[in-house]
């Protein structure tokens, strides 16, 4: 597609990517937040999350701003899953990822070799930390529903090990989920024309 | 070793709390908004900060206002507490979606007796030493509400009713976990024995701490509910809530209550100690 006067450039991200993409952005900053100050009621670890970046200003109102924060970010991304899987935009924008290419690409990126042309299209780096956000938060949710709800879902609780091991596996995921949003945003920095697409459509 | 004499009639909420927060710092009052002083004072400092940016990072300051700055001050900018009223509302949402979830035969894991956590954590507001302190003879079980026969218990009444035993794990709303072993009356048999309305929706509990709480009546009902008088074996010990408690296993610690003084079934929410200053009221596993 040439874009001319007549026609506008090429839409990169369809408004419901772009809602979705920034709901679940605020759904999870706020469960984040509000999820450290859980944490530091009772750490595991030898850690403490400065109160200052967190959410709810003590632990009941960190709870009630987590528990509602889930269900935007549980609705959310279940519409996402359905729309992106029925649509295909899944299947063209995520997949597939190639081992050996996903190396090149990692390699390539380090270099700083990496561009970002089409923005319609996503490196195999892009590809797989999207697929890894995804099922990171599939993880999250999982196991929050089986520290929410232990006994309601023995199945889950089951799978997890356990109540005291599905802490752990909440834990982790936010520390991934953590890490891939740090990653994620640095990279948005580097090249804002992908924000501006994100925003905007084009 | 400092010790509260028990009250008869337990009088206005001065502290007590069953699984209370220990590192957390006190829940504000009904007044102060949820974010902290210094969560506003970040805040601020943000957003003052982003007003001084070049003009090249316009949009980076689009996007952290909606990120950050509407969510966080809500409350502010839209004037009252907003953003708290939200919240509670989604919390009796949550209250709703939990009655809804909760499946009364779906049983808690149960354990053994290697399992137990030993020694079994005391967690109230208060410290261990200043534990309420009930002399047996004195203690009587008041029963109200809806209910045919209101004369009251004696410890020796429930100790006479058939035992059971269970080891079930304590959830605590801060996220720590510990497995005990529990022996009392299953309280579906209990309220049977009172001529409880099991159509009612709630039971409230009054505690000697001054402590309150109150659940559902398909909790009330739930097997595993155990109108506790025994801890490992022994007389429940005063750490523990002697001389009876409420032990839920589908239900988080600040919903259990401890040295219990009265309960009464009713169709109006009794609330409760933490419920009411923001904990989710309905509190289950
Ligand atoms: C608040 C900070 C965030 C910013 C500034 C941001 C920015 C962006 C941008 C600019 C894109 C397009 C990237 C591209 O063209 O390669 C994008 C895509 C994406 N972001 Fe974020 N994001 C944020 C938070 C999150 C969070 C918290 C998650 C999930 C944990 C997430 C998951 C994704 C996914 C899965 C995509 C690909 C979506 C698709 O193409 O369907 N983002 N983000």
């Amino acid at each position: 597609m040439t874009p001319s006067l007549s026609s506008p450039p090429p839409l990169i991200h369809p408004i419901w990517v772009r809602l979705m993409h920034w709901s679940n952005a605020l759904a999870f900053l706020v469960l984040l937040t509000s999820g450290w100050r859980i944490y530091n009621a009772s750490p595991f670890l030898p850690l403490h999350i400065p109160a200052d970046v967190t959410l709810g200003g003590w632990l009941g109102g960190a709870l009630l701003w987590h528990f509602a924060a889930m269900w935007l970010l549980v609705v959310n991304g279940l519409l996402y899953l359905t729309v992106g899987l029925a649509g295909g935009r899944l299947r063209e924008r995520l997949w597939p990822i190639r081992l050996p290419l996903l190396w090149q690409d990692l390699v390539d990126a380090l270099r700083g070799r990496l561009n970002h042309v089409d923005l319609r299209h996503y490196n195999q780096v892009q590809r797989a930390a999207y697929v890894f956000a995804v099922l990171d938060i599939v993880v999250l949710v999982m196991s929050g529903l089986v520290l929410w709800k232990s006994v309601q879902f023995p199945l889950l609780r089951t799978l997890l090990g356990g109540y005291e091991t599905a802490r752990r596996v909440h834990f982790a995921g936010m520390a991934g989920g953590f890490g891939f949003l740090c990653v994620h945003v640095l990279m948005t920095l580097r090249f804002p024309q992908t924000l501006r697409a994100m925003l905007l459509g084009r | 070793m400092t010790t509260r004499k028990f009250r008869q009639t337990p009088g206005s909420v001065v502290r007590g709390d069953q699984a209370a927060a220990s590192v957390e710092p006190a829940p504000p009052t009904a007044q102060t908004p949820i974010l902290s002083t210094p969560d506003r004072a970040l805040l601020l400092k943000d957003s003052s900060r982003l007003l001084q940016a070049p003009a090249r990072r316009q949009w980076l300051r689009g996007a952290v206002t909606l990120g950050g700055l509407s969510l966080l001050t809500g409350c502010e900018i839209g004037g009252g507490n907003q953003a708290e009223q939200f919240l509670k509302a989604v919390s009796r949402l949550n209250d709703r979606a939990q009655g809804l979830l909760f499946d009364p035969n779906h049983l808690a894991p149960t354990y053994t007796e290697a399992e137990v956590t030993r020694p079994f954590p005391f967690n109230a507001f208060y410290d261990v030493e200043e534990v309420t302190e009930v002399e047996e003879s004195d203690w009587q079980l008041s029963v109200s509400g809806l209910i045919q026969d209101r004369s009251p218990w004696t410890l020796a009444g429930l100790r006479a009713l058939p035992q059971e035993e269970q080891i079930t794990r304590h959830i605590c709303v801060e996220g720590w976990s510990a497995i005990g072993r529990w022996g009392g009356v299953r309280f579906s048999q209990f309220l049977q024995r009172i001529g409880a309305d099991t159509t009612a929706r709630f039971v409230g509990f009054r505690c000697f701490d001054d402590y309150y709480t109150s659940i559902d009546m398909a909790t009330a009902l739930h097997p595993q509910t155990l109108l506790t008088l025994t801890y490992d074996g022994q007389v429940l010990p005063k750490e523990y809530g002697h001389p009876v408690k409420l032990r839920m296993p589908t239900k988080l610690g600040y919903k259990n209550p401890k040295y219990i003084a009265e309960l009464f079934v009713s169709n109006v929410n009794p609330g409760g100690y933490w419920e009411d200053q923001g904990y989710n009221w309905f509190g289950g596993s």
